[in-house]
């Protein structure tokens, strides 16, 4: 009985076994098919990579080291520094973000813990609603508006104040031109502000809420305790402004628009100066020499590579922030 | 009551408020940006705009018709790139990628997604540009499926793995192979979501000019073939704006419209649809 059984299993086998293999053929290959696909994404950086340095070889071997600390821009005598650019992409970020920053974390602290329970989901809305049109804007028509709007209302009104209140503190030293780092800090503050608003508010939602109820049933006032909170979402925060910093650091036509792009290092938020993007945005259509070209994909490369580490760091801070949270819960 | 109490009232009562404001003045430039973009937009806005070329300085009624056609075409063209790309990595991701290679790729769609646009507009000089030896709407094209790729992918990873175990099970348990019931079923199921991303990642790139500047070039004619410089609405806008003209600066607010407008349909269109096929869905 049993070898009958045996033998009439037996001859199926092999067959079911050819099928399967059949089945597992067809899959691999799709495994390996999407697989060869999603790798088009690393081969795409290490290629942005490659061409970035191949592309700069010249003014690399040219400069070296001193393209970074060298100030002097000069095409006519093919001399080139990128510190103006480095200076002026850091500076423009960093008051984008001192205006930014207090605001957003105002508008956060009110959207989480603060708006009252009948206008929450209306201001939700509204704000998500504000988020999503700031994504329609092209960054173009940030520039467009800061240049004819934003720049002449700064020289008119708020600079000669400025002059004449200020005048003696280096950062409002000079004449009004309007266009200069203060708008451009003022541009990139306004579409800074949803990103680090949106991230922030998200940390501090995660926060879990016995936390703000000890501190409140211990006779805290409401700010005290909400200070708790923040102290809690400090590093998710912290990863907010990065990310929102990567932003600014990247933003071209905004930039390019109202920063004057003259290249010079100057204290004074009222001078022009201007950006590494702005300068390739304004100059590498009409370079015409190679080791101009080769500065300029240079000044990218050193963009490139300061971006990198600042999303890095970023998207670290907001990972660990968010599993430090959820295991605290 | 105490004067530390009063304080710390006082205190509590001003950062409340503060916080309160900041509401507000957040919202001021946005709604001033959009107000001031529709008034002088429109004034400037006729029919002859979308039908008419570039005119030169002095002559009126010049319009933007090459350059909305050059924005559709290196969409589109930018779309046939990125879409397969995109949505096969997504795929890998979602179904494939619980493993190292898996996790260097999505850090990879990370740094892509953080690329500075301008970036990509040199690499795409660098890449298609100098081999070609002239500016083409294939560069342009190129630069603006890289911007696309990594939302692309990110989303379809999302919405692949959003879709329930146990209609993946169902296809297996009938025997179907698990690369069909990858493809066929559960792409399928995610699908409404994807095209979503998809527009959405359109939407981006309709309105970017960094990365068009040294790709695409502009033109101020017609242009049929995609190896030429080839026009787009965003760069139309930064050239009138750096332009001294009125008139330009008049066209440029108008061009901005048109293209606010544009991103504003991908969007309302994104929104119909999803809504529609979630209810063919329940």
């Amino acid at each position: 009985m049993q070898t009958n059984a045996a033998a009439g299993i037996l001859p199926a086998a092999p067959r079911l076994l050819m099928k399967q293999k059949k089945k597992g053929l067809g899959d691999d290959f799709f495994k390996y098919f999407v697989a060869s696909v999603a790798s088009i994404v690393l081969v795409i950086i290490i290629l942005v990579v490659y061409q970035l340095i191949s592309n700069s070889r010249l003014s690399i071997a040219k400069f070296g080291f001193g393209f970074i600390t060298s100030s002097t821009w000069d095409p006519v005598a093919e001399q080139f520094g990128a510190l103006p650019m480095i200076w002026g992409t850091l500076v423009s970020s960093l008051l984008g973000l001192v205006i930014a920053l207090p605001l957003s974390l105002g508008v956060a602290i009110f959207l989480a813990e603060l708006a009252p329970l009948f206008l929450k989901k209306w201001m939700i809305t509204t704000f998500s609603f504000m988020v999503e049109l700031l994504a329609a804007i092209p960054s173009i028509v940030y520039g467009l508006w800061g240049m004819f709007v934003l720049a002449p209302w700064l020289q008119t009104t708020i600079q000669p104040w400025l002059i004449a209140h200020f005048g003696s503190i280096f950062l409002f030293q000079g004449v009004p031109y309007g266009i200069g780092m203060m708008p451009a800090g003022i541009i990139l503050a306004i579409m800074m502000v949803p990103i680090i608003t949106s991230i922030s508010r998200d940390v501090i939602n995660m926060v879990p809420n016995t936390l703000k109820e000890g501190a409140l049933a211990l006779g805290a006032t409401r700010w005290e305790a909400i200070k708790l909170v923040l102290g809690a979402s400090k590093s998710g925060i912290l990863g907010a402004v990065i990310l929102g910093m990567g932003r600014a650091l990247g933003e071209t036509m905004a930039v390019t628009l109202v920063i004057g792009n003259t290249p010079q290092i100057k204290t004074s938020l009222l001078e022009p100066a201007t950006t590494m993007a702005s300068v390739l945005a304004n100059e590498f259509t009409e370079a015409t020499s190679d080791m101009y070209i080769s500065s300029l994909i240079e000044v990218g490369l050193l963009l490139f590579l300061i971006t990198i580490v600042v999303n890095v760091i970023a998207r670290y801070l907001v990972w660990q922030a968010s599993k430090n949270l959820v295991q605290s819960r | 009551m105490k004067p530390y109490t009063r304080y710390r009232y006082a205190k509590n009562w001003t950062a409340l408020a503060l916080c309160c404001v900041s509401g507000l003045i957040v919202l001021v430039p946005l709604g001033y940006i959009l107000m001031y973009t529709v008034i002088h937009g429109l004034s400037a806005l006729n029919l002859s705009f979308f039908t008419n070329l570039p005119k030169p300085v002095g002559e009126t009624g010049g319009g933007i018709a090459n350059a909305l056609v050059g924005t559709l075409v290196m969409l589109l063209l930018s779309g046939v790139i990125a879409i397969p790309i995109g949505v096969l990595s997504g795929i890998y991701l979602a179904e494939f990628g619980n493993n190292t290679f898996g996790n260097v790729i999505r850090f990879m769609t990370d740094v892509m997604n953080g690329l500075p646009s301008i970036i990509i507009g040199v690499f795409a000089y660098t890449l298609v540009v100098i081999p070609m030896k002239r500016f083409s709407a294939i560069a342009g094209a190129v630069a603006l499926s890289i911007l696309m790729l990594p939302i692309i992918i990110r989303a379809t990873e999302e919405l692949v793995k959003l879709v329930p175990g146990h209609i993946r099970e169902g296809g297996v348990a009938i025997g179907i192979p698990r690369w069909k019931v990858s493809l066929r079923i559960i792409l399928r199921t995610a699908m409404p979501g994807i095209i979503t991303a998809i527009m959405l990642s359109v939407a981006r790139a309709a309105g970017e000019t960094a990365p068009l500047l040294f790709t695409a070039l502009g033109n101020r004619f017609w242009q049929a073939r995609l190896d030429q410089p080839m026009a787009a609405v965003s760069l139309q806008i930064y050239e009138y704006a750096k332009a001294p003209y009125e008139d330009w600066h008049a066209q440029a607010w108008a061009a901005s419209l048109v293209v606010i407008m544009m991103i504003l349909v991908f969007k309302i269109i994104i929104r119909i649809v999803t809504k529609g096929e979630v209810k063919a869905a329940t």
